[in-house]
């Protein structure tokens, strides 16, 4: 290789290498400032409850994947109630539910000057610290479904308590097999930390006197997948030919039993609830073997998320125990202990309502 | 942006391209050398999308975002730092991410288990290296094809991450530790990550456009055979490559782990394709033989900014995925047609001479 070749090469690196240098000195601020800002209960570390509703906020959603039917629901929930409170809604977020990716979507948002980030953690630590550092750039943060540490967002909008997932539980077996009777519970996995914690919640509910006529008898893991949970299924009730009844806490689990019991004799004859979702359990509950099960609106819980969201903005609320405000047509919210606001009550699906669902 | 170029490779291995020999003088010849050499027309590219978000994206050129930017590409350009060598000998290591989550898992795992961190975080990379000395032996011990080899690979160590640590999580890392996976050089906008990565880069660099060598890999990748017959060594270069792929994917996972306080089974999950995509946009040949390290910085650091931009702008994530297609199918038609076109003027030009 010659040496002016050499030169000349060397020096168009170079002219190309300043190029980008140049471009990354001569960044600005993020936007236009004062652009719609909301002042209000930026600065002070005071709640008014009184504070007008800010109106022009920028709220995005980001779930812990897109495309995912649960999240889509969720998110336009939310939607609807940024348009009630006029304010500007987006969506994003990766393709793939992994605990890193959603950083890269959390520094987007900060470096936009986002007002509110309502966001499903993938996991409670990797995304700590872009969400701190977008709350020191004035964004407020909530999440929803899946919780960061609580230091790292101002409130958690919970779908529902452990008891109250618990107790809607117990009280549709007990409902259905006539509060008499042995029982099972078809779980995930065995390690399953959501699962374990609602099973020893139920065990505490059956052990209530109301319930005393109740006995259960295993439990069996399915691990989410759908063959095993439905090989368990057939096994409990080879293994336990009186049972009455079996409540699974997981949406893979309810799916897999219902499809086992209907198609075979103890279809309608052998109880079953737990948590599921209105499209996966449609068909069972009008083939009559399943009564009724559980689950949380997810619309409902986007909805509240965003209206959480708002009042932070606003500075009607700081995220402290005990401050109140009000959420559209869901009425009105405390925040409780660590900043956590419990949707509620899990909503029951029935033959009843069951077509009012899409999700 | 870094000052990526500081790092070896401006001067490549000029006798491995035949396409840069020739006379020539004057501005055909600067012209020349952009067409016929794919990094330095990657750098261009490069520098003309970055001046492109910079003004039509709202923040893209900021310092903060800049920051965001260089941590995110960081994991990609450690591990595209020794595949592009192994690439160039021919073979690929696809087992890279399945190396960075299992290194992960086992270091969350060894600093639970009570372990000092620094101990830690040696005991990772030196797993790294060791996982990667597996590969190398199923390669050259035995023959096999790496390709087949490292997908098994990158299936069988993200299996035994999840069999280390399950679905949990380990996240009490000391905070002066995750803070220095993401600090700045005296509080700027380069993150000392990226001044590693870059030390690293000038390592690679010397070593593969430097040193005998390196230059011996080039001739492994063209023909192995005849490589062989000339006296090289050839297991034992790719063996000691695969090792070092290891050795680097394991120190990405500590730095994963770190920087995102996290030590999971599934972190980078999926991350073997984006490394092999920046490798092969950054003008390394699939069959060896051919790329320089700047190509692959270059291109490392133009999917980032693609991306990044992309983000900015709001595009939804699965359009992205589309762009980036996109973008390694052109890196692959571009050169072609520039080289057929180059080829046929050459031999107008000697019609009419």
């Amino acid at each position: 290789m010659s040496q002016p070749k050499r030169a000349l090469r060397l020096g168009m690196i170079a002219t190309a290498v300043a190029a980008v240098l140049v471009t990354a000195a001569c960044g600005g601020t993020t936007r236009g400032s004062g652009e719609d800002a909301p002042a209000a209960g930026r600065a002070t570390g005071q709640a008014d409850p009184d504070a007008p509703l800010v109106e022009g906020l920028d709220v995005a959603f980001l779930p812990k994947q897109v495309n995912n039917p649960y999240f889509t629901v969720s998110d336009n929930g939310g939607k609807s109630a940024v348009e009630e409170f006029k304010g500007s809604y987006k969506e994003v977020g990766p393709s793939e539910a992994s605990a890193s990716s959603q950083v890269s979507y959390i520094n987007t948002l900060s470096q936009q000057g986002t007002d509110v980030i309502v966001t499903s953690a993938n996991d409670p630590n990797a995304i700590c610290g872009a969400l701190t550092s977008a709350r020191q750039a004035g964004a407020k943060v909530v999440t929803f479904d899946s919780d960061t540490k609580p230091e790292c967002r101002d409130v958690f909008v919970n779908q529902a308590t452990g008891e109250g997932i618990a107790k809607i539980q117990v009280d549709l077996i007990s409902e259905q097999i006539g509060g008499e009777g042995k029982i099972a519970i078809l779980s995930a996995t065995p390690n399953a930390t959501n699962q374990n914690a609602w099973i020893e919640l139920m065990r505490a509910e059956l052990a209530k006197p109301e319930h005393s006529g109740i006995e259960l008898v295993t439990v069996a893991y399915g691990n989410d997948e759908d063959q095993k949970s439905f090989q368990e299924t057939q096994g409990l009730l080879r293994s336990y030919p009186d049972l009455k009844g079996i409540v699974s806490p997981t949406t893979v689990g309810v799916a897999a039993a219902a499809r086992y019991l209907s198609t075979s004799e103890y279809k309608g004859k052998v109880a079953l609830t737990g948590l599921g979702t209105p499209n996966q359990m449609r068909e069972f509950v009008k083939d009559g073997t399943v009564r009724s099960f559980a689950l949380w609106k997810p619309a409902d819980l986007g909805y509240l998320a965003a209206y959480a969201g708002a009042a932070l903005a606003s500075g009607r609320i700081t995220g402290a125990e005990g401050e109140k405000f009000e959420a559209g047509r869901l009425g009105e919210y405390t925040v409780g202990p660590d900043g956590v606001v419990v949707l509620g009550p899990p909503t029951v699906f029935d033959r009843g309502n069951i077509d009012e669902f899409r999700f | 942006m870094a000052p990526e170029t500081e790092g070896p490779g401006t001067e490549g291995p000029g006798t491995t391209d035949p396409r840069t020999e020739g006379p020539g003088t004057g501005r055909r010849d600067v012209l020349r050398s952009v067409v016929a050499r794919w990094d330095v027309l990657l750098l261009v590219v490069l520098a003309a999308v970055s001046v492109a978000a910079g003004v039509l994206v709202d923040g893209f050129a900021s310092g903060r975002n800049s920051q965001f930017l260089l941590l995110d590409v960081v994991a990609v350009a450690l591990i595209a730092l020794p595949l592009t060598l192994v690439v160039i000998t021919g073979e690929i290591d696809l087992s890279v991410a399945g190396t960075l989550g299992l290194c992960s898992a086992v270091m969350g795992h060894l600093w639970v288990a009570g372990l000092p961190l620094e101990v830690v975080v040696v005991l990772t990379v030196l797993l790294g290296a060791v996982l990667g000395a597996v590969n190398a032996v199923f390669v050259t011990g035995f023959g096999l094809p790496s390709l087949a080899v490292t997908i098994g690979t990158l299936a069988a160590y993200r299996g035994l991450a999840f069999v280390v640590l399950g679905d949990q999580a380990v996240a009490d890392f000391p905070a002066g530790w995750t803070g220095a996976a993401s600090s700045t050089v005296a509080g700027g906008v380069v993150p000392w990550a990226v001044v590693v990565t870059l030390l690293l880069a000038v390592v690679f660099g010397v070593v593969l456009h430097a040193t005998p060598f390196g230059r011996s890999l080039y001739a492994m990748g063209d023909n192995a055979e005849a490589a062989t017959f000339a006296g090289l060594r050839v297991a034992r270069a790719k063996s000691w490559l695969f090792v070092v792929s290891g050795a680097v994917s394991g120190l990405a996972g500590v730095y994963w782990t770190l920087r995102f306080a996290s030590a999971r089974a599934d972190n980078a999950a999926g991350l073997e394709l984006a490394v092999v995509a920046a490798v092969l946009l950054g003008g390394v040949s699939i069959f060896g033989g051919r790329g320089t390290l700047l190509g692959v910085l270059a291109g490392v650091l133009l999917l980032g900014v693609v991306r990044n931009a992309l983000q900015l702008a709001d595009v939804a994530a699965d359009t992205l995925d589309v762009v980036t297609g996109g973008l390694l199918i052109a890196s692959v038609v571009v050169p072609n047609a520039v080289g057929l076109g180059r080829a046929r003027w050459r031999r107008r030009r000697r019609r009419t001479a």
